[in-house]
């Protein structure tokens, strides 16, 4: 089980390598990462498939809303990791 | 033997420098073959030869510029031999005490040097020519320096060098000869010496200058269109269900497709505007505007898009997004679009009049796909929409013609299964 602080790296590792001129320090974790990192769907779609390969967790398409804060992702990694370890 | 000349990556390129040479004489290339690589100011881009064959000769050394047209290098059909003479550029003077044959130069002027790629049979390489008799210091002249210094009718001599320790290079010669003789050698430009650029600032003076070009010289027409994608985007979540997240589409990827698949039915927006006549464009190449973090744009080409599955434009356009961030496109890819699209939707603008790439004669734009009223067998209700804008050359079509690209979009993107 990674713990939700290994998981903020894992997404915040995915962001700056999709962003790159990113400093990871000045993400608002409370502000849709859309806008604040001007990513459009194709980086969007490459973070996913990213956080995919790290964590080994699958996010469903109708999810996609659900992760656009940073403490957002982590909330909903977390749970989802959760989720599959008591199934 | 053949010639293989600086391409023009872009109507807004005049020079560039070559950066690196990834192949050496007597290496067998294919059509296609990433053979060097170039800096247009703008982004420094992987350039392919055109034809089959084994390489000659490095005529550009690595760190020179040159105008668009230049030679870089010679091949030779695979098999056929190598003229014994080639191969020596940067020879010492043979000990031959003759002055140097000063070709006579034909009465008639003398057609200027550059030749386009697909030119005839490039004039026989002339023996090497012994550097000026009297000089002791040896004499560095590139091979086409050389040719051309002949072709012209200058003394080498004469010639100052500039090139990598004081070689000279064609631009000395074509200086000097511009003396003698007129018009058609002004025009090109002796290339300034490479120096640090800021590629900010010059992808921003490049772009300036291509869209006041297009705004100056292009009469645009704009017609938009609203288009109902409940219809694609429900058999976007139905496919992208079955797929794993690595394969997933993009609303994107249907757009690009729907368009490519129209320009193939509409030949017409498909194309070129060049010495004031349409030229059809050989396949759709879509141009894919790409905006690059910190500022700027390119537009390369999806190759053959109308013939590619929708996995297959997904992997291109990534392909392209990654390769255009990190500097590293193909020269075909910059100079074959014959039709762009830019989705600037994507950063959730409703709509977008776009200015045309020259010498293109159609750009096709998207804004967001999001949910908007929509009416339907009388009754209000809410749906996905995206609006399509087209910005065309009224010098190529007129808006009758520009309104059927639109409305066979629209039709495409009504039976997403078989984009």
């Amino acid at each position: 089980m990674t713990t939700e602080q290994e998981l903020r790296a894992i997404v915040i590792s995915v962001l700056t390598e999709v962003a790159p001129d990113i400093d990871a320090a000045t993400i608002d974790p409370d502000a849709d990462f859309l806008e604040q990192l001007d990513i459009d769907s194709m980086d969007f779609l490459n973070i996913i498939v990213a956080i995919n390969e790290r964590t080994g967790i699958e996010i469903p398409e109708r999810d996609y809303p659900k992760l656009s804060t940073l403490n957002d992702a982590v909330g909903y990694l977390a749970h989802a990791q959760k989720q599959a370890a008591g199934a | 033997m053949s010639d293989f000349v600086m391409p023009s990556l872009g109507a807004d390129m005049e020079a560039g420098t070559l950066l690196d040479w990834y192949v050496k004489p007597g290496d067998t290339v294919k059509r296609g073959d990433i053979v060097a690589l170039v800096d247009t100011s703008k982004a420094e881009i992987e350039v392919e030869i055109f034809e089959d064959g084994v390489i000659d000769e490095l005529v550009v050394p690595v760190g020179v510029r040159v105008p668009v047209g230049a030679v870089l290098a010679t091949l030779h059909p695979v098999g056929a031999k190598v003229a014994a003479a080639v191969g020596a550029p940067v020879e010492p003077a043979p000990p031959i005490p003759a002055p140097a044959p000063r070709a006579p130069p034909i009465a008639a002027p003398a057609p200027p040097p550059p030749s386009p790629p697909s030119a005839g049979p490039a004039p026989p390489a002339p023996a090497p020519v012994p550097a000026a008799a009297g000089t002791n210091h040896r004499l560095r002249v590139s091979p086409l320096a050389r040719r051309v210094a002949e072709q012209l009718g200058v003394d080498l001599a004469t010639v100052t060098g500039t090139g990598p320790n004081g070689a000279i290079t064609r631009a000395d010669v074509e200086r000097v000869s511009t003396v003698a003789v007129p018009a058609p050698q002004a025009a090109v430009a002796p290339p300034p010496p490479p120096e640090p650029v800021d590629r900010q600032a010059a992808m921003r003076a490049a772009i300036g200058a291509l869209m006041a070009r297009s705004k100056r010289e292009i009469p645009h027409y704009y017609l938009q269109l609203e288009i109902d994608m409940s219809r694609a985007i429900e058999w976007l979540h139905e496919t992208n269900l079955e797929r794993p997240v690595n394969d997933r589409l993009l609303p994107s990827a249907l757009l690009l497709s729907a368009v490519a698949r129209a320009a193939v039915e509409m030949p017409e927006m498909n194309g070129f505007w060049i010495d004031d006549a349409f030229r059809p464009g050989s396949g759709v190449h879509l141009g894919v505007a790409i905006s690059l973090r910190g500022g700027g744009l390119v537009a390369p080409a999806l190759h053959d898009a109308d013939r590619k599955s929708l996995a297959e434009i997904m992997a291109g356009v990534r392909d392209l997004v990654q390769r255009a961030r990190a500097g590293r496109l193909r020269s075909s890819e910059m100079s074959d679009p014959t039709l762009t699209v830019t989705n600037l939707g994507e950063h959730g603008v409703d709509l977008v009049h776009g200015v045309i790439y020259p010498p293109q004669v159609a750009l096709v734009g998207f804004g967001a796909v999001r949910e908007r009223p929509w009416t339907a067998d009388g009754m209000l209700g809410v749906r996905p929409t995206v609006t399509a804008t087209l910005a065309a050359d009224h010098r190529a079509s007129d808006g009758h013609t520009g309104s059927r690209l639109l409305t066979l979009i629209d039709r495409q993107l009504q039976k997403p299964e078989t984009l």
